[in-house]
């Protein structure tokens, strides 16, 4: 990202110091990325979030810009379940500090939940949920179901 | 430590190792203390008699002992308790565990939480790989699994021995042929998956049609609770039950087999058909159920 394109993408948000920017997530799917990375309304963190932006390469995108927090890579992984072709940018001092892309995870511990209620990661067990990532879709560790769609709409 | 939870989880040479051992105990070749001084927990949340039977069965005849608790013990035990602790508990008594838990996915939690081998006797609609292994054991001892046309009668949507049948069957290059009533069809996604492994699935609504081309018949019950009133749950039955008359002009090899236990599904003179092979598969589970005691344990 070059500090042309920052600055007219700054009438939307404004360049940030220091923390993260997520690029290129799958229009519409901004609000889940923050969701997907544990940040709600409680916390605290300052964040820009911009939807439907003109992409060359797609379109549209959304962008998320999260000041003073640097992703961990675990958090970068779960945003590849709504937006595998996003990019992250970690931002120091202004600059692109350094640039990663997504890698789709083999396991998704304790982000999915199992949507068959017969499931026993629906109980008060001592367990997370687990899903492994298939090339069809999410399956349950546990009991085998399979998410083929809407994966946001599990989301816990 | 070598859980069986899945047939998923099995590969087709552990499979196949299986399927010999079971043969070669069932033709009388193994040591009938091979499992003496072993004790087996055998933990079943709700009412199965035959398969803690069977095991049972399969524990006492390798010289081995049983530890059994049944559902009425187990509500109580668990009540408040968590699987996960109560695994932790039993772990301490035996060791192996067989698990029989309403809740799908117990198995695969029990074994995360067993210091012992669990071996998923069923849990709720999900896995039950004994019964797959001995349904396949079954049809291995008519003809050889490669290349076969199996038809899977009666309830797909929920029935899932079927499923676990099926998936076990992508293994082989089968065809599949679904024989089921409206609404009670195979999971597409179930459905998509065994077409990626590369089996041919032909589904059909009329038995008559395609059971002069299959070598395996697998009926399953079509459940009661599935339909909205009695008179619709007949109608689709009675055009789903297996007859003497039906099976005229199928294959010579041809087999019939099914989990039992069946309500009107066949037709009780077709027990006496050379074809009707449900009651030795029920038998079968005593090898098949002795090889995979002696996998985990011996
Ligand atoms: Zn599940």
């Amino acid at each position: 990202m070059t500090r042309k394109k920052d600055a007219r993408d700054g009438l939307l948000i404004s360049p940030i110091e220091n923390g993260t920017v997520i690029d290129h997530i799958t229009a519409g799917e901004a609000l889940n990325v923050l969701r997907i990375i544990g940040i709600t309304g409680t916390t605290t963190e300052s964040i820009s979030v911009a939807t439907n932006v003109e992409s060359k390469k797609m379109g549209t995108k959304d962008i998320v810009k999260i000041k003073n927090r640097e992703l961990r890579k675990e958090e970068v992984d779960r945003i590849a379940l709504i937006a595998p072709r996003a990019s992250i940018n970690i931002i120091r001092n202004y600059k692109v500090w350094e640039k990663k892309g997504v890698d789709i995870p083999d396991r998704v511990i304790g982000i999915v939940r199992c949507p068959n209620p017969g499931c026993i990661s629906n109980t008060n067990e001592p367990i997370r949920s687990c899903f492994l990532v298939q090339k069809n879709g999410l399956r349950c560790l546990y009991c085998d179901w399979l998410i083929t769609k809407d994966i946001t709409s599990h989301i816990i | 430590m070598r859980h069986i939870i899945s047939v998923r989880d099995l590969s087709k040479e552990e499979i196949e190792t299986i399927l010999d051992d079971a043969a070669a105990i069932q033709s009388g070749s193994y040591d009938p203390s091979a499992l003496r001084g072993k004790l087996l927990g055998l933990l079943f949340f709700e009412p199965s008699t035959r398969t803690r039977m069977s095991f049972a069965a399969a524990m006492a005849r390798l010289g081995g002992d049983f530890l059994s608790m049944d559902s009425v013990e187990a509500s109580s035990m668990a009540k408040g308790e968590t699987l996960a602790d109560t695994i932790r508990v039993v772990s301490g008594y035996v060791d192996a565990i067989v698990l029989r838990h309403p809740k799908e996915g117990a198995a695969r939690l029990a074994s995360e939480f067993a210091r012992v081998p669990v071996i998923n006797a069923g849990d709720g609609a999900g896995q039950h790989p004994s019964q797959t292994l001995l349904d396949l054991f079954t049809i291995r001892q008519s003809m050889p699994l490669e290349g076969i046309h199996v038809g899977l009668l009666g309830d797909l949507r929920y029935g899932r021995t079927a499923h676990s049948l099926a998936h076990a069957l992508s293994l082989y290059n089968v065809t599949i042929h679904t024989i089921t009533p409206k609404g009670l069809e195979l999971p597409a996604g179930l459905a998509g998956e065994l077409r990626d492994a590369g089996t041919e699935v032909v589904e059909h609504d009329d038995i008559s049609t395609c059971v002069r081309d299959l070598d395996v018949l697998y009926v399953t019950r079509i459940q009661r609770e599935r339909f909205p009133d009695a008179a619709s749950y007949f109608k689709v039955a009675s055009s789903y039950r297996v007859t003497p008359e039906l099976l005229s002009g199928t294959r010579d090899h041809f087999i019939v087999l099914h989990p039992l236990p069946r309500v009107d599904e066949i037709d009780p003179r077709v027990d006496s058909l050379p074809c009707a092979r449900y009651f030795e598969q029920s038998a079968n589970g005593i090898p098949v159920r002795m090889a995979m005691l002696l996998r985990v344990m011996g």
